[in-house]
């Protein structure tokens, strides 16, 4: 069952994007909505893993939007090739992969598309769309058996 | 580095050609543009001034206006300066996103050569779409004639540039009167144009990979108006700015430009307040009528259109009998925009002068010198008599009958 915390910063995932505490006057707001990515010099940033980069408080990064979600995806370790896959379709850079190896699901940025349940290649999939409250070991204790060819 | 342009003295020029020599001056980095009558001749020229190395810089051709100002946008944010011109239908379908330049900030110069808006079609010069742009949070600057449009574009850049202003800015010439009528300019060298202007200093630049920013947040009900409300104030605190700057370009060239330009006021009893080259018109008649009928007639031009001179307007027409206010674009149901601005400022002055609303020359209608005479003569007339004798709003230099809208109630 993966680590929830994978990769994870302190402020990953912290705010909520309809959060309503913080919110300050018209005289201090940013200039032009603009909106910096990082704190501090960020030249090094492309040779940092995610997890070391300063990532600001503007940053999407730290904001959630796992409430938009009805269904995710569960990622089982068990049945994974590491074809990557998942990782070059999913549109919200929220698939957890390190060296090549899959790791698991980034849940505070994951939407539930299943974008990545639908071009995974295993059988069974490696990763399969459980509804929300679903906890995880429930789901990998009802993962499906290898679908046998038909025959013809 | 650029090869040298030659320059006389005096140069005859139209307005484009004006524009343009300010474009070069300025060493616009980028100009991204979709040309339409009568303002191609800025951009076709900055063209050829790439081509042939008296620019370090860029043209980009687009598909279209809409293009062409989100072309400038993205040079803008990666830390360029840029500009480019339009007229007429373009800056319609440019109008979505001039309000993204504003809203982010970017100091974009846009020359506007105006043009009226169809249907029917029409090449010629009314304000239509220079009123299109008075919500879109741009400042706004009126040339008059080829040197205005030459002076005014450099003093845009180093408007906009100021790290206290950063917001773009369109500067207006009048379609064909302006833009197409070669007039004798009296150029800057080039060195002394740039060193005014000064070198472009990047804020929150998309190339500084060491700061990456956004540019273009999305904010719902919590943000927007906030941001809105800075970018107004950003607006509001550019008057002193830009007074600055044109104090600064007349100690340069000896030429004075203030937002509200004031004529023959000192002790006018009547007055017209135009925009464009309808001031030099109207100046030419208060002359006449102050020596041949003995009026004391003044004109009030307004330099700076936005942000709008609402003091400066009080404080050259308080002390006036009656005020014709001259909106050069159809008014759509309404008093004339700059009649209902001029007057809303009036009204809160102790004196509060009668105020006329004309609307005239549009799609480039000629307004005579008589027309303006007349207008003057109408407005001795209400002032004699206390009160406005006629309707208050009229169109001028329209064939056909007499059309005009609502009476007074006072008097």
């Amino acid at each position: 069952m993966q680590d929830l915390n994978l990769l994870a910063q302190d402020n990953r995932g912290q705010s909520q994007l309809e959060n309503g505490s913080g919110l300050v006057g018209w005289d201090v707001v940013t200039r032009g909505s603009i909106l910096t990515s990082f704190e501090g010099d960020a030249t090094e940033i492309v040779n940092q893993k995610s997890e070391e980069r300063m990532y600001s408080n503007y940053n999407s990064y730290t904001a959630s939007v796992a409430s938009w979600r009805v269904e995710k995806p569960v990622f089982n370790i068990d049945v994974c090739i590491d074809c990557q896959n998942c990782w070059v379709w999913c549109p919200d850079t929220s698939i957890l992969s390190r060296d090549k190896q899959m790791l698991g699901i980034d849940y505070d940025h994951c939407k539930g598309c299943a974008v990545c349940a639908e071009v995974c290649p295993t059988n069974p999939k490696s990763l399969i769309m459980f509804s929300e409250q679903t906890a995880l070991d429930e789901a990998l204790a009802s993962w499906p058996e290898k679908k046998k060819k038909e025959e013809k | 580095m650029a090869e040298k342009y030659d320059l006389q003295d005096r140069e005859v020029w139209d307005g484009n050609f004006a524009a343009s020599q300010a474009l070069r001056q300025a060493q616009v980095d980028v100009v991204a543009a979709y040309p339409i009558t009568p303002s191609t001749p800025i951009v076709e020229n900055y063209g050829s001034y790439v081509a042939n190395g008296y620019i370090d810089g860029e043209f980009v051709m687009v598909e279209s206006e809409h293009a062409a100002m989100s072309g400038c946008i993205g040079a803008s944010a990666a830390g360029g300066r840029v500009s480019t011109a339009t007229s007429s239908q373009g800056f319609a379908l440019m109008a979505e996103v001039l309000y993204q330049a504003s809203g982010m900030r970017l100091p974009i110069v846009l020359n506007v050569v105006n043009r009226a808006l169809a249907s029917p079609l029409n090449v010629r010069g009314d304000h239509a779409d220079m009123y299109l742009g008075r919500d879109s949070g741009w400042i706004q600057v009126g040339a008059f004639n080829a040197q205005e449009a030459y002076d005014l574009a450099l003093c845009a850049f180093k408007i906009g540039e100021n790290h206290d202003v950063r917001l773009p800015v369109m500067v207006h010439q009048d379609g064909f009167i302006t833009s197409h009528t070669a007039q004798n300019v009296y150029p800057l060298t080039d060195e002394i144009a740039y060193n005014f202007i000064g070198d472009f200093k990047a804020v929150d630049d998309m190339l500084d990979f060491s700061r990456p920013v956004t540019y273009g947040a999305q904010t719902e009900e919590d943000w927007h108006f906030e941001h809105k409300a800075k970018q107004h104030k950003a607006l509001m605190d550019s008057r002193p700015i830009i007074d600055e700057v044109f104090s600064e370009f007349e100690k340069l060239t000896g030429r004075k430009y203030n937002r509200v330009e004031s004529y023959n006021m000192e002790d006018a009893d009547v007055a017209i307040v135009a925009l464009g080259t309808t001031v030099e018109t109207a100046r030419v008649a208060a002359e006449q009528l102050r020596k041949d009928e003995g009026i004391k007639a003044g004109v009030v031009a307004i330099r700076c259109f936005r942000p709008f001179p609402f003091d400066e307007v009080r404080n050259a027409l308080e002390n006036t009998k009656c005020v014709a206010v001259t909106d050069r674009s159809s008014p759509g149901g309404a008093m004339g925009a700059f009649y209902n601005e001029v007057s809303a400022a009036l009204y809160t002055t102790a004196n509060r002068p009668l105020v006329t609303n004309f609307i005239y020359g549009l799609g480039g209608r000629d307004f005579s010198i008589e027309e303006a005479k007349r207008i003057f003569t109408e407005q001795q007339a209400h002032a004699d008599a206390g009160h406005i004798t006629t309707d208050i709003q009229q169109f001028s230099g329209l064939r056909g009958p007499h059309l005009g809208f609502f009476q007074t109630k006072r008097g």
